[in-house]
Parts: C-alpha cells; sequence; structure tokens
C-alpha cells in the first residue's frame, strides 16, 4: 500500500495544468449533457469524476478523447489551446480511454491488440513484427504490474486482464493523460485494489490519471482530487483526503444519504417453500457446463442473493430457473410444482417473476408503448384480453395504474419506452413483475447503471415485495447492493457454490475472497 | 441550422412527408421533361388523366392496382415481423396454379355457381401460397436460414414451375383442344363462370381488388386488436423479450409467413379469376409483370399499413396505367421509367428524412419525451 500513501506528490505547481476545459457545453436532442462544464487536472495525479449516472461524465471524457465536439468551451493541453476533429488527434494528443466496455478484437493476440490502430512505429509497418512489440509489452507489463501474457488471444483472457491490455495500449502509445470509465465495474475487490496500485504508480511518472466512478470509497482510495458533476454542472473540485464519503455523497446527490444502505427489516419466519432448486445444471452459450449441481430453496418473504464475479455461471442458472434456457439436468419446483425445462410460459405460470439484467430488450420492448409493454407478460390472460382479442382500454388502465403506483416519470402510457431513463425503465419492469403477484422474483443486476436516488427506490421495492411474502433470488455482482438486501448470500464460482454466508453480518474481505474462488484455490493447494 | 434525430413523429408528417416528396419528384421530373423537349405541365395533365380522372381510366387503374395490392399485403404482413419475405412472386405463381386447377376441376364435374368457384379459388390459391411460404418459413424458425434468400430463390423455382406446366405436353392445365394450342403452348380455357364478377358501370371494380381491401381490413384488425398481433410487433423489435415473456416465436414465423404466402397467393387467384381467365405460363406472362417485387415497393411505401397499402397500390397503378398512355412515338417509354423510378426515390428518402427534423438556432427545445437523464 506503499504507493497509495505517497499521495499528493504531485499535486499542481505552477506549470500549466495537463487537462484545463473551461465552459464546455454539449447539447443532444432533448437533453444538455453539458452545461458550462469546467475541469482541471495536472500531471501527476489521479483525478476522479464523481457524479450520477446522466450526470454528464462520460459526456465530458468522450469530448476529452475528440469522440464528440463540444457545442462551446475551450479545452487547453498542457497550456495549449486544442481543437480535437477525431479521437485521433486525442490520441496524438497522448489522451487514451479504457472504455467500460473493451474495444478488444478477441480472436487476436495480447500484442496485436495492443499495436492495433497505432499508427506510429511498429505499428505502422505492413509486416508487424510481433517479437518487439511482445518484448515491450512484457516490459510494461513488468513495470506497472499489469500481468498478462503477450501471446495470449483476448478471449482467453478474465475481465480483470482484458481490462489490463486496454491499460496496456494506452502505456504502449505513451498515453500522457488516461481516463478510465468506471474500471472496478467488472473487478473482484482484490483486482481493483491492484488497479488503484497501478494507476498510483502512473500518477508518479507524471501521467495524468482521470478516474470516472460513482463509488465514493474507490474515489477516496485511490484520487488525489475529485471533480463533482450534478446534471450536467461542475458542482465542486476537492482534495480527496479532506472530502468525507458523505461530504462527496452530498454533493453528488445533492442532499445528505445514510452511510450503510441496510434497512432493518422484519424477516418471516415461513416454513413455505416458494422456491426449490435441486441438483440443478445448466449449459453455457458455448455447450460447457455453466450451473453444475446446484441445490438451494428460498421461503417465503426471504432475499437470497447470488454473489460472483460476472461469468461464473450466476445469469445461466437464472436463465434456467426462468425457463430461458434448457435445464441439463436436476428440477426446479416453483410451490411445489416441478416446471417443464426451458419453457419460460410455463414458468410464468407457474408464478415466476424475472427481471433481467438486459432491462431495454429483454425486460421491455423499446419501440413499443408503456401500455404494451406493461401487458408484455399478461396479455394472454384477463384483463389484458379475452380469446384472441386484445383488451386495450383495460391495458390502458393497468398501465396508468402501475405508473402511478410505482412513480414512473413518462409523459404518459403511450410513450415507447425507449424514450424512458434507466430509473424509469427498472420501476416499469418492477412494477409489471410484482403486478402479476409472483410467487417467485429473479432480479439479475437491478440497479446496474441507475443513479443513488433511482438504487434506493428499487431497493424499498424489492424490500417491500419481500415483506408481502414473494421469495426473491437476487443475481448481483454489487456487494454493497447484496448487503442491503439479502438474508443468505450464496457464493457462487465457477457454476458451483463455493460458501453461503448470512445477509446481516456477511464480511466484504470474505465474500471477496470466496468470490475469486479463495476457497477452491485453498483447498485445491492442500 | 443542424439536422437531429427525432424522437417523435408528430401526426401530421405522415400527411405531409409523402405529399412534399410527390411535389419533389414532379420538381425534379419537369426539369428531366424540359430537357428532353417536352411540356411538363402538359405531361402531367396527361397522367393524371390517363391515370385517374380519365374516362374509364380508373376502372384500368385498379386493374394495375389488385395485383400489388395483394403483394404489398403480403410483404406487409411479413416486414411488420422483420420477417423479409421476398417471396410473394412465387407465391402468387402458386396461387395463380392452384386456383387455375381448382377452376378446372370443377368446370370439368359441371359445377355452376360463379360463387362456388370463387370460393374455392381462393382457398385453393391461399393454401398453395401459404405452403410455398412455409418452406422458406420452416427453414427460418428451425434451421435459421436467412429468409430473403431462400424466399426470393423459391421465385425462379416457381417461375419454372409454371413454365413447365404450361410447356409439358401431359399437363393438367396445357391446353391441347385444338392444332394451334398444340404448336403454341398456351393454358386451357377457364370455365365462364370461373370469371370472377365486376362491380360498378362507369367504374369497374373488379372483384379482387374488394377482397384485396377486405383483406386489409382483417390484416388490420389481426395487427393492432389481436394477442396475434401484439406478439407479431413484440417479436419484431425484440426476439429476447418475447422469449422470455413466453412467446412462441417458431410457431409465430410459420404462422406468419403462412399468412403472408396465403395473402400473395390470394393475388393469383384474382389474376386468373379477374382478368387472364388461363394460367399464362409464358415468360412474357404473368412473370413479365413482376408484380412481387413491386409489391415490396407498395409495402414500404405504405410503411407496412395495410390500409396504406390499398392507397399505394392505386397511386402506383394509375401510374403504371398512364405509362401505358404516355407512351408513343414521342415519348419513349424508358422516359416513363425513369418518371416511375423518380417518385418511388422522393418517396423513399422522403421516408427517411422524417425521422429527422432540421433545426434552426442553436438553443435545443426540449421534447415532452425527452428523458433528461438519457445522455
Amino acid at each position: 500500500m506503499s504507493a497509495l500513501d505517497e499521495r499528493g506528490a504531485g499535486l499542481p505547481g505552477a506549470s500549466p495544468p495537463a487537462v484545463r476545459m473551461v465552459g464546455i457545453s454539449k447539447r443532444f436532442p432533448g437533453v444538455v449533457a453539458n452545461d458550462d462544464v469546467s475541469f482541471e487536472a495536472a500531471s501527476g495525479e489521479v483525478h476522479a469524476l464523481l457524479g450520477e449516472n446522466g450526470a454528464g461524465k462520460t459526456t465530458l471524457s468522450n469530448i476529452l478523447t475528440g469522440l464528440y465536439r463540444p457545442d462551446d468551451g475551450l479545452i487547453e493541453l498542457y497550456g495549449e489551446p486544442v481543437h480535437f476533429h477525431s479521437p485521433r488527434d486525442a490520441l496524438d494528443a497522448g489522451i487514451c480511454m479504457v472504455h467500460q466496455h473493451f474495444r478488444l478484437v478477441e480472436p487476436f493476440s495480447v500484442a496485436e491488440n495492443v499495436v492495433l490502430g497505432d499508427h506510429r512505429g511498429e505499428g505502422q509497418r505492413f509486416f508487424v513484427h510481433p517479437p518487439a512489440i511482445e518484448r515491450r509489452v512484457l516490459e510494461l507489463s513488468k513495470r506497472y504490474r499489469l500481468a498478462v501474457r503477450p501471446r495470449a488471444r483476448i478471449w482467453q483472457l478474465s475481465v480483470g486482464e482484458q481490462q489490463r491490455v486496454e491499460i496496456l495500449k494506452a502505456l504502449y502509445r505513451d498515453a500522457r493523460i488516461l481516463i478510465m470509465d468506471e474500471p472496478t465495474a467488472v473487478l473482484t475487490p482484490q483486482e481493483a485494489d491492484d488497479l488503484f496500485q497501478t494507476l498510483r504508480a502512473m500518477a508518479e511518472e507524471g501521467k495524468t490519471v482521470i478516474f470516472i466512478s460513482h463509488k465514493l470509497h474507490e474515489v477516496k482510495a485511490v484520487a488525489d482530487r475529485v471533480t463533482v458533476l450534478r446534471g450536467g454542472r461542475t458542482i465542486a473540485t476537492v482534495g480527496a483526503t479532506e472530502a468525507t464519503a458523505r461530504s462527496l455523497a452530498s454533493l453528488m446527490v445533492g442532499r445528505e444519504i445514510q452511510e450503510s444502505r441496510r434497512v432493518a427489516r422484519e424477516r418471516m419466519l415461513s416454513d413455505l417453500r416458494h422456491l426449490e432448486v435441486h441438483a440443478l445444471a445448466v449449459k453455457g452459450d458455448l455447450g460447457g457446463a455453466a450451473v453444475n449441481d446446484v441445490s438451494f430453496e428460498i421461503r417465503e418473504g426471504e432475499i437470497v442473493a447470488i454473489a460472483g464475479v460476472a461469468g461464473n455461471g450466476q445469469r445461466e442458472l437464472a436463465e434456467g430457473i426462468c425457463g430461458l434456457r434448457d435445464v441439463s439436468a436436476g428440477e426446479v419446483r416453483v410451490g411445489g410444482r416441478r416446471l417443464a425445462s426451458g419453457d419460460a410460459r410455463d414458468a410464468i405460470r407457474a408464478g415466476i417473476a424475472f427481471v433481467p439484467e438486459d432491462r431495454l430488450g429483454t425486460g421491455l420492448v423499446p419501440s413499443l408503448s408503456v401500455t404494451n409493454n406493461v401487458a408484455l407478460k399478461g396479455y394472454r390472460r384477463y384483463p389484458y384480453s379475452r380469446g384472441p382479442l386484445l383488451a386495450l382500454r383495460r391495458m390502458r388502465e393497468v398501465a396508468i395504474g402501475l405508473i402511478k403506483r410505482y412513480d414512473v416519470r413518462t409523459p404518459g402510457p403511450e410513450t415507447p419506452v425507449r424514450n424512458l431513463s434507466g430509473g424509469n425503465l427498472q420501476k416499469l419492469v418492477l412494477g409489471r413483475e410484482f403486478h402479476s403477484d409472483p410467487l417467485v422474483l429473479v432480479v439479475a443486476q437491478p440497479t446496474r447503471g441507475l443513479d443513488v436516488g433511482a438504487i434506493e427506490t428499487v431497493h424499498a421495492y424489492l424490500r417491500d415485495a419481500a415483506s408481502k411474502g414473494m421469495a426473491i433470488l437476487l443475481v448481483s455482482e454489487d456487494l454493497d447492493e447484496i448487503r442491503a438486501l439479502a438474508d443468505r448470500i450464496l457464493v457462487m464460482y465457477e457454476g458451483e457454490f463455493v460458501g453461503e454466508l448470512d445477509g446481516e453480518s456477511a464480511d466484504v474481505e470474505e465474500l471477496g475472497y470466496l468470490m475469486a474462488g479463495g476457497n477452491r484455490e485453498a483447498s485445491a493447494a492442500q | 441550422m443542424r439536422l437531429e434525430r427525432r424522437l417523435e413523429q408528430p401526426w401530421w408528417l405522415a400527411i405531409a412527408v409523402p405529399l412534399g416528396s410527390v411535389a419533389v419528384a414532379l420538381a425534379i421530373m419537369a426539369v428531366v421533361l424540359a430537357a428532353t423537349g417536352h411540356d411538363p405541365g402538359h405531361t402531367y395533365r396527361q397522367v393524371i388523366v390517363a391515370g385517374f380522372t380519365g374516362h374509364s381510366s380508373l376502372s384500368f387503374t385498379l386493374t394495375s392496382a389488385t395485383p400489388i395490392l395483394f403483394t404489398g399485403l403480403a410483404a406487409a404482413v411479413a416486414f411488420r415481423m422483420q420477417l423479409f419475405n421476398i417471396g410473394a412472386e412465387g407465391q402468387l405463381y402458386l396461387g395463380a396454379i392452384g386456383g387455375s386447377w381448382i377452376a378446372l376441376q370443377l368446370g370439368d364435374h359441371g359445377a355452376g355457381s360463379t360463387f362456388v368457384y370463387v370460393v374455392a379459388m381462393c382457398i385453393a390459391a391461399g393454401v398453395l401460397g401459404a405452403l410455398w411460404a412455409l418452406i422458406p418459413g420452416v427453414l427460418r424458425a428451425y434451421a435459421h436460414t436467412n429468409e430473403i434468400i431462400t424466399s426470393l430463390m423459391l421465385n425462379y423455382v416457381a417461375a419454372y414451375l409454371l413454365t413447365y406446366l404450361i410447356f409439358d405436353s401431359s399437363s393438367y392445365w396445357r391446353d391441347i383442344s385444338s392444332l394451334q394450342a398444340r404448336a403454341f403452348p398456351q393454358g386451357k380455357p377457364m370455365p365462364d363462370a370461373s370469371n370472377w364478377p365486376t362491380f360498378g358501370t362507369s367504374i369497374v371494380v373488379p372483384l379482387g381488388f374488394l377482397i384485396g381491401v377486405a383483406a386489409a381490413a382483417v390484416v388490420w384488425v389481426l395487427y393492432s386488436r389481436t394477442r396475434f398481433g401484439f406478439e407479431v410487433s413484440v417479436i419484431a423489435d425484440s426476439p429476447r423479450a418475447a422469449r422470455s415473456a413466453g412467446m412462441r416465436t417458431r410457431r409465430k414465423i410459420l404462422a406468419v409467413m403462412a399468412l403472408s404466402g396465403a395473402i400473395a397467393g390470394l393475388g393469383g387467384a384474382s389474376q386468373i379469376g379477374d382478368f387472364t381467365h388461363t394460367l399464362d405460363g409464358s415468360p412474357n406472362g404473368l412473370q413479365a409483370a413482376a408484380f412481387g417485387y413491386t409489391g415490396i415497393v407498395v409495402a414500404a411505401l405504405a410503411r407496412y399499413n395495410p390500409f396504406a397499402v390499398c392507397g399505394v397500390a392505386v397511386l402506383l397503378g394509375g401510374l403504371e396505367n398512364a405509362g401505358y398512355t404516355l407512351q408513343g412515338v414521342d415519348f419513349p417509354s424508358g422516359l416513363v421509367g425513369v418518371m416511375q423510378g423518380i417518385i418511388l426515390f422522393c418517396a423513399l428518402g422522403g421516408e427517411v428524412l422524417s425521422r429527422y427534423r432540421l433545426r434552426i438556432g442553436t438553443r435545443p427545445r426540449t421534447p415532452a419525451g425527452a428523458a433528461p437523464e438519457a445522455a
């Protein structure tokens, strides 16, 4: 942790700041994404951009990387005004960005990806000479402790390793300014710590790291200074050590929020087992076993969370239970009734409601109206239809009722849902699923991409549903969320459960250890 | 001043854009006409008279409009579910084959009532068209093949089949009653009772056109008022959402393809019953008109709306009809093609442009539908 403690070594001095953006405005049809934003980052610092979703962080960084051109405003690098006409201009100026969704070519090797698109030196040659690139990649990966084999193909790598490749790409191009867009969203706590070490090391060499996040503890852990955006405007720039998590949060959301999100909830003591999963095995997309011999049950009014790093079988488990994926062995029972394998209609009939990770596209149909989306799952039955005919007026009435009850902000029930924001989409999906009065609710990443206010609302809805007796299976990669909601936590690793923890007393370190397969590695070593 | 995407389309746009597109097309065409030494005003008057307002011109227009009304409807039905059935052409041939077969069969058995003929021909044509469309449908649903390619290729198969049925000397459809018919292959004439009735005196409306309009009404109800239509619109936009809602996507693919093929097949029966009264298998006959492909244009211009398909079919039918009248010694048929092409081009271009709007000034208006957080 020594690197983390030497923060402040490169704080702004007399030299001009590495990045200075003044009065930046950017408008899109129907929305002002950046409104007179000013931002400054010095050489040798990790500067966090903090804000809720839609605060304008991504737009600002897209302007800095030349992806968008600002409507108004001025950008200076090291005191010189610049005008970027394309992302290449920004790259040439030494600005690199690591996007949330990696821009890597899966069948290519690490070295090939690193040199891809680089039009200087090695990348400029018609015939690429891999050994030279590999040597340089190895050297960089040693220097910044970014362990990755240069010859490995991207598809063979874990998400954490792929992120390292993205950073190597930037280092290979001698980037002076590196933008990281919510880099920890896909990492385990241990991987995140390693990443922070790397970022600090880069800052010590005089590089500028702009770290986009909406997680307070990360910002506190890694940044020198923090600029807070809210509603497309700059709210404040503060030193990370002076600021407290609470003060940053209130700057970010514009109001005080409580420190811990866990809300005491009376736990039902029921013997009614709404969901029983016995020796379930589900195949993954590539045909291999994604879920292997998994058994558990959820009682009436209980929230059980599945924790795990993405890609360890949680998605396949949820889809297997909801009938969206064939079950290769074992069984799923809802209210005692055995479900047919891979039959979503049967699952719905038996009383399973599903809130998918992908709200717009799986949970909702983007171009259809709010009304039609409300009827999406119930359209076969009363009150939405009678015989083959739809009851359009009743569909509309139910939709208006749900809009009111779950506070869905929409211009009207006829608006296509693609015009709604993420939080409102999720409220709509939840409202629809609650309305069908299910026994079991399966929710996947219910608050991914939502802002703090919407997260609280969604959590409140889920708690409320549980207190009414619904059995809830929560699949989430957000440990804060799991700890805020779950009664029991099942940790999944490589398709199997590797541990069960009590939701109230679970320790984050322990969870992270289990999620990273700690248990398994330890027992293998013995 | 800049171009930006519309978040929502106001209702008046649906009327203003096609009208504007036609106006632009006429303006461009006026330049072409003037450059080739024709008086644009005179030519346009001729088009309107020959296509729509002249004596009995509307009757001819409806004759041209009837087959493309069916094929346009067939395309619209499938395209609404993002199922690109390009095979209306072949499905129409199969409809004609089925319709003529049943008519000849009934004739041999001495059935006399025209009503019986109409019903039997529609059923036979619909069933055969549907079966033909189900070939790409089944392939798509169970083998994930691309229905654009399979349905298109089957058009050629259908065309050869049609030709074969008239050129094969043992064919049931071929007329071998006279010496001349033996030398020049042609289809058997249909029994007189199988000629479909027409309605009206000053404007002659063929029964096929009325059946087409009725089919459009049925399709409209089916797609906007029933569970079936609801499923189609969900599957069209998001197959994953359809799956998670428990919809049977495969069955819907089969049903929609069958429906599309059946409608195209009806168009084939209408050709036999309303107009040709014989199965015309020569490459210059039914195949030369390319009704199936024109139907795709009709569907696109109508934005897949079944009622608009009726209107567009009449419009294009009128244009087609006017083309016949216009062409002559000093007006080459190529120029007629240019005119039709420019109108289509502008109409399709206007359709794309209607999704955008021109903004003047720098401050954006925030439409009611915009979600402020949606950056």
